[in-house]
């Protein structure tokens, strides 16, 4: 099924990438060039091969790894992916540590508390960081810890070979924005989770077997209530690498998001292409993933049915 | 005395009464209040404001807020003021139409989808999902590219970036209609199969449509608004809030927040209104 | 020795909308140590808001606004939070109505029920022993097995064995079971059923029996409590409440049903007139008055005490007078006469199947019936027998298998309504089980009626607008009811519009799949003589399906009993009912309780019902057959063999070797 997914993405990309009547090699030459200037380029770039040919090569390319020559840099254009996946991942991840934990907690206090103030507050407060662009909350945020108070660097750049912790420093201030995006969603699915285990009938059961209050929030709710929570964040990869794209620009960051962001402003089409491109594998990867962990978690699919 | 199984419930339910309760949810009030202020600023802006915000006066460029220019002037000495006002114009034209456009796709697929179910059910779903996959900027990124930006193509990318979205809440909405059995009823009937579409089920997935058109707005806001920042959005020189951003942030080491933060601010405030908005009437109709 | 459970004039009221509904009103009950007490009622008579009061267990905006509750002795109101665990570990278990939804998915069952002997303070090493024990006592045979699964592995009965497992693993003083049959089918019910009397007796739980079933409530009570509307109207032991009560409502339940005897030829069901007072109205008076035969000045003025007399309790002014109560069942029916010999549907050679070809599930497996002219075809089955299933391929809904033959007035259908005519859609319809799911929310009944008069009828205007409101007349409804949409009605009346929506088109083949099963007993009734009535005058053939044998005995002609996909026996209903028939027939009719308590020797099944898509060879049902002949049924399918020319069974017991159950 993935691969299939994956498939069509391929085409959507490579589709989006070559509706453009009018051939690769005049844009980039420009509308001056000498019309046999663009012929020879276009015949050294491929670009005027058919288009299936040219989408099978492309596609061949990728999956053995050649993702083709930048039409910008007229080099390889992996080296610069696999670069920016890197440094993407660790920003990521420094934005996942801090969101999953601060997300389920905030969606499981809100749901204990259901109705109260603490679940009001936590549901709106969510809710409106969700929805605040991640370049809006950056740079209110520069503005504050980077400009007025001078606390953390507002390039997430930093020196080569700096250490883990200096690298850390830098990315906490680009990470926030990403934290604030995700937290809403992230604690309103752990709430809507907590709230149909706290209703359910075997919280009933167990709350009338005598069980404490922690004990039946422990064993029976929680588990119930995170099982769906973990399928759900694994999608949330999608906002997460949205959201990229903008912090990268705005911190001076080399990840995906500015070489995708770069690509785009420059028509580097095999770029551009390729680091779409891998963005979709990595989602279908993590989708895959979580499916995986959710089957392995649930009783219910992981040891079928009747017997 | 009547004959059993002639009673009625006491429950009088009207629209006239959710109208009620919707206006009554504390989030919507506040976000109502917000967007409304930003539409009128939309509509009667232009010729509400103190100055003209596409006039330079490169004498008073960069000034901090004062009693003549509340928020300042920008780098061509453009009222700040001014240019928040109507930079609400711009985006509160894009982001509805492009949410109707995906809202009207995203719906016929949506219903297709779940109605018919099956081959077609399938064919679809990969499409849908190999389009949320990606990210909605990227996606915008890799056709704006391809056709060169406008508003107009702005505006067609988000609705066809969105209308998968919605598909699949509509769907899943249908799915559940779908078991019910007034549609075998409607089967019974040898309904036309655009008729139980949308006279039959379309009435009942009306409800979480509008929430999630709502929604959709919201985020067709935020998209916008990025993609202005990132320069692939509204292009000057409207004085568009994602646009004047992103021609003023560099300043901001240099201190002149003014520039940046009142944009910011209005952004924000649009997309958390709407979004309470989205919330109240949510709330409304899960009682 | 203390009383198990007290209650002392109970009051419990729901703040609703900042309005206090008193859902429970004075109720005065006590159930000694050892004794089994059945509190019976209708939908919102407060039953499950009692069983949950004894456990203190009240949602949010509930609130025990009168009175106590003791349970072995102790006033749980009045204890701290501690206590109230205790109360609920030790003192009192509950077993709830559906047992998928009471385990916890995510845990084994074992891991559940040692739950309970955690709690109790046993050493964890005895943990495993323990719980193996006690699911030994349910009955469960591999408890050691059964511990490790999860609850979707297991079946709805063995599920409840689970349930019951841990509730009485704790040795409560007071047992409460909330409805913990329905929605079991009807074998694995009275198996379930057998095992609850038998702990019972061996451990001298107290019980608290809930149920809306008056026949269930007979079978494992020693005392019954009628509810009305939050009272308790009536008490008094069980065989003396059924056959002499004495409150005018009691009395209508028990005329309502269509239990043995009665049947649509000889007289309509008697129904209560009126309706539920609603959630929260100040009752004066007698809360029953308004729907009473009985009823006079002081009735509507005065409320009746719960006077106690002779071991039994009325709350009623004239509880003397209920036994001479006019009956309304006596009533003439409508002649019913217009059946004949003519089929008008016959299927033959039908069969359906599901999924791919490595796991397919074969739900319909040649089977083979025929519909005549003005009669009512009941068919009846449990789960995986195939009989919604045919309903649907008969209505055109679903596609039969590749040979598969219906037939319509000599002509064959085709698989799908877009492909059969108008006039071959319009004379087949349906009455689903539920009207909530059967009527379109958004919809205003008279356009659903319009609507379906227009397209099948082909009536347009004034001609169409006057067949919907006679067609309205005909089921009893006004033209208030018209212009309202499915949520401002009750279940009775959403039920009514399916039926007017069904008979539209006049219809010669009305299937009705379970169309009571979701009403009140009262409401049923009044369903069903609708049903007959219509059938009367209109000439229409049924098809009833139905797990309520009463329901179907009430109605049929004859009887078709399908199981596994397969058509068992089909005969006239006296004979199916009394015998010589099929052997699964004999452990249905079996396992149904019924009223007069008395039971005859219940036909036990061995094993499991087998899956679709594992068909046992040979008969369908020799794996669980009483009577199996090793060798024979486990090989050839059994023939069909006539028992009395229109009485016709599978199997291959001789006439005189098969059970009888006599006619009851």
């Amino acid at each position: 099924m993935t691969l299939l997914t994956l498939w069509l993405l391929s085409v959507l990309i490579f589709a989006g990438g070559h509706i453009l009547p009018g051939n690769v090699g005049r844009a980039m030459l420009g509308p001056f060039a000498d019309p046999t200037a663009v012929e020879v380029l276009n015949h050294q770039m491929g670009t005027d091969r058919p288009v299936l040919v040219q989408y099978a090569d492309w596609i061949a390319g990728f999956v053995t790894g050649d993702m083709g020559e930048s039409y910008a840099y007229r080099s390889p254009v992996a080296p610069f992916l696999i670069t920016a996946l890197l440094n993407s991942a660790k920003l990521a991840a420094v934005a996942f540590v801090l969101v999953v934990p601060l997300g389920i907690l905030g969606g499981v206090v809100a749901a204990l508390h259901r109705g109260k103030a603490a679940d009001r507050v936590l549901s709106v407060v969510g809710l409106s960081a969700t929805v605040v662009p991640e370049f809006v909350s950056g740079i209110v945020l520069i503005l504050i810890f980077g400009v007025w108070l001078d606390w953390f660097p507002i390039s997430a750049t930093w020196r080569d070979g700096a250490g883990p912790f200096t690298q850390l420093y830098h990315l906490i201030l680009p990470s926030i924005p990403l934290v604030l995006i995700l937290f809403g969603y992230i604690a309103r699915m752990a709430r809507a989770g907590m709230i149909e285990a706290l209703d359910a009938d075997y919280t009933r059961t167990a709350v009338l077997k005598g069980l404490s209050y922690r004990q039946v929030i422990w064993r029976h709710v929680l588990r119930n209530a995170l099982l769906p929570t973990i399928s759900v964040v694994a999608t949330q990869i999608v906002y997460l690498i949205g959201g990229l794209v903008v912090i990268e620009i705005l911190f001076r960051y080399q990840g995906i998001g500015s070489l995708i962001y770069t690509a785009a402003k420059k028509k580097d089409f095999p770029m551009l292409q390729a680091g779409v491109m891998a963005i979709g594998g990595l989602f279908a990867l993590t989708t895959l993933l979580a499916d995986l962990l959710y089957a392995r978690l649930n009783p219910r699919i992981r040891f079928g049915g009747r017997e | 005395m009547t004959d059993p199984g002639t009673e009625e419930s006491a429950h009088d339910y009207t629209w006239r009464n959710d109208l009620r309760r919707l206006f009554r949810s504390v989030t919507f009030d506040i976000g109502a209040v917000i967007v409304l202020f930003w539409v009128g600023c939309a509509i009667f802006g232009p010729s509400l404001v103190p100055h003209d915000p596409f006039a330079d006066d490169l004498l008073n460029s960069l000034m901090p807020p004062s009693s003549d220019h509340w928020f300042g002037t920008d780098q061509l000495g453009r009222d700040v003021f001014s240019r928040v006002i109507v930079g609400a114009r711009d985006i509160l034209t894009v982001a509805p139409i492009a949410t109707v456009l995906s809202t009207i796709l995203g719906t016929a697929l949506g219903l297709t989808m779940g109605y018919f179910g099956g081959l077609v059910d399938e064919a679809l779903s990969r499409l849908v999902d190999a389009v949320l996959a990606l990210p909605t900027v990227i996606v915008a990124l890799l056709a704006l590219t391809a056709l060169g930006t406008s508003t107009v193509t702005v505006l067609v990318v988000i609705a066809f970036s969105f209308a998968p979205i919605i598909a699949r809440t509509v769907r899943s909405a249908v799915l559940t209609e779908v078991r019910l059995d007034y549609i075998a009823a409607a089967e019974l009937r040898r309904e036309s199969t655009l008729y139980i579409l949308f006279v039959e089920i379309l009435p009942n997935v009306l409800p979480p449509i509008l929430v999630e058109t709502t929604v959709r707005l919201g985020y067709a806001i935020f998209t916008v608004a990025t993609l202005s920042f990132i320069g692939f959005g509204i292009q000057p020189p409207s004085p568009d809030w994602g646009l004047s951003i992103s021609a003023n942030y560099g300043m901001i080491s240099g201190g002149f927040w003014w520039t940046v933060l009142f944009d910011s601010l209005a952004i924000a405030s649009l997309v958390v209104g709407i979004n309470l908005v989205a919330d109240g009437i949510e709330s409304t109709l899960n009682d | 020795m203390t009383d198990a459970l007290t209650f002392e004039n109970l009051g419990v009221a729901y703040r609703v909308k900042g309005q206090l509904c008193q859902v429970l009103g004075g109720v005065s009950l006590t159930i000694a140590k050892g004794e089994a007490y059945g509190l019976v009622g209708e939908s919102g008579c407060g039953k499950s808001t009692a069983a949950f009061a004894a456990l203190r267990y009240l949602p949010r905006n509930g609130v025990v606004n009168k009175g106590r509750i003791l349970i072995d002795g102790q006033d749980i109101g009045q204890l701290s939070p501690p206590d109230l665990r205790k109360l609920r570990q030790f003192s009192v278990s509950m077993v709830y109505q559906d047992p998928g939804r009471s385990l916890n998915p995510t845990l084994p069952v074992g891991v559940q029920v040692a739950e309970v002997f955690e709690l109790a303070g046993v050493p964890r090493a005895e943990w495993v022993a323990r719980v193996q024990d006690i699911l030994a006592k349910v009955q469960i045979s591999d408890p050691h097995l059964v511990m490790q699964r999860y609850p979707h592995q297991l079946s709805g009965g063995m599920q409840q064995r689970v349930a019951i497992a841990m509730a009485i693993a704790s040795n409560p003083t007071l047992l409460v079971l909330d409805e913990p049959t329905t929605g079991l089918d009807g074998t694995v019910e009275a198996e379930v059923l057998d095992l609850i009397q038998h702990l019972r007796h061996e451990l001298s739980t107290a019980i608290m029996f809930i149920s809306h079933n008056l026949a269930v409530i007979a079978r494992m009570c020693d005392r019954v409590g009628v509810l009305y509307a939050g009272r308790l109207v009536e008490e008094a032991r069980t065989e003396q409440i059924f056959a002499s009560p004495r409150h005018p409502y009691t009395a209508g339940l028990l005329r309502c049903l269509p239990q043995a005897g009665r049947s649509k030829d000889k007289a309509i069901l008697a129904t209560i007139p009126g309706f539920l007072p609603g959630l929260g109205t100040k009752i004066v008076g007698c809360v029953f008055a308004p729907r009473c035969a009985l009823a006079d000045g002081i009735c509507i003025s005065q409320e009746p005490e719960f006077l106690r007399s002779e071991g039994r309790a009325s709350k009623c002014h004239y509880a003397n007078r209920v036994a001479k109560m006019p009956n309304k069942a006596a009533a003439p029916v409508v002649a019913a006469a217009n059946q004949s010999s003519v089929s008008i549907l016959e299927v033959s050679a039908l069969a359906k199947s599901f999924g791919k070809a490595s796991h397919r599930q074969r739900v319909l497996r040649d089977v083979g019936l025929q519909l005549r002219v003005g009669e009512t075809l009941g068919l009846v089955g449990e789960s995986g027998s195939g009989k919604t299933t045919l309903a649907r391929c008969i209505l055109g809904l679903l596609q039969p298998d590749e040979g598969s033959q219906i037939r319509f007035d000599g002509q064959s259908l085709a698989g799908t309504t877009r492909r059969r005519t108008r006039d071959q859609v319009k004379s087949i319809q349906i009455v689903f089980q539920n009207p909530d799911s059967a009527l379109n929310r958004a919809h205003s009944i008279y356009r659903m009626l319009s609507r379906t008069i227009g397209l099948l009828a082909g009536l347009r205007g004034p001609a169409r607008d006057a067949r919907v409101k006679s067609l309205a007349a005909s089921v009893h409804l006004t033209e208030r009811h018209l212009s309202a949409v499915p949520r401002q009605l009750s279940g009775g009346l959403k039920q009514r519009v399916a039926i007017a929506r069904a008979f539209a088109s006049d219809p010669n083949v009305l299937i009705c799949d379970e169309p009571t099963s979701a009403l009140d007993v009262s409401v049923q009734a009044a369903i069903l003589n609708l049903l007959a009535e219509l059938q009367a005058t209109k000439q229409v053939s049924y098809i009833l399906i139905s797990h309520d044998l009463g329901v179907v005995r009430y109605l049929s002609d004859r009887i078709a009993v399908m199981y596994l996909g397969q058509l068992l026996e089909i005969g006239p209903a006296e004979a199916v009912f009394s015998g010589p028939h099929h052997p699964y027939t004999a452990a249905l009719l079996s396992s149904a309780p019924n009223l007069t308590g008395a039971s005859a020797a219940r036909v036990k099944l061995t094993g499991t019902l087998p899956s679709t898509a594992n068909l046992p060879a040979g008969c369908v049902f020799h794996t669980r057959c009483p009577q199996v002949i090793s060798g024979l049924c486990d090989k050839i399918t059994p023939p069909a063999a006539a028992v009395s020319p229109d009485h016709i069974l599978a199997c291959h017991l001789g006439p005189h070797q098969l059970p009888r159950t006599g006619g009851q």
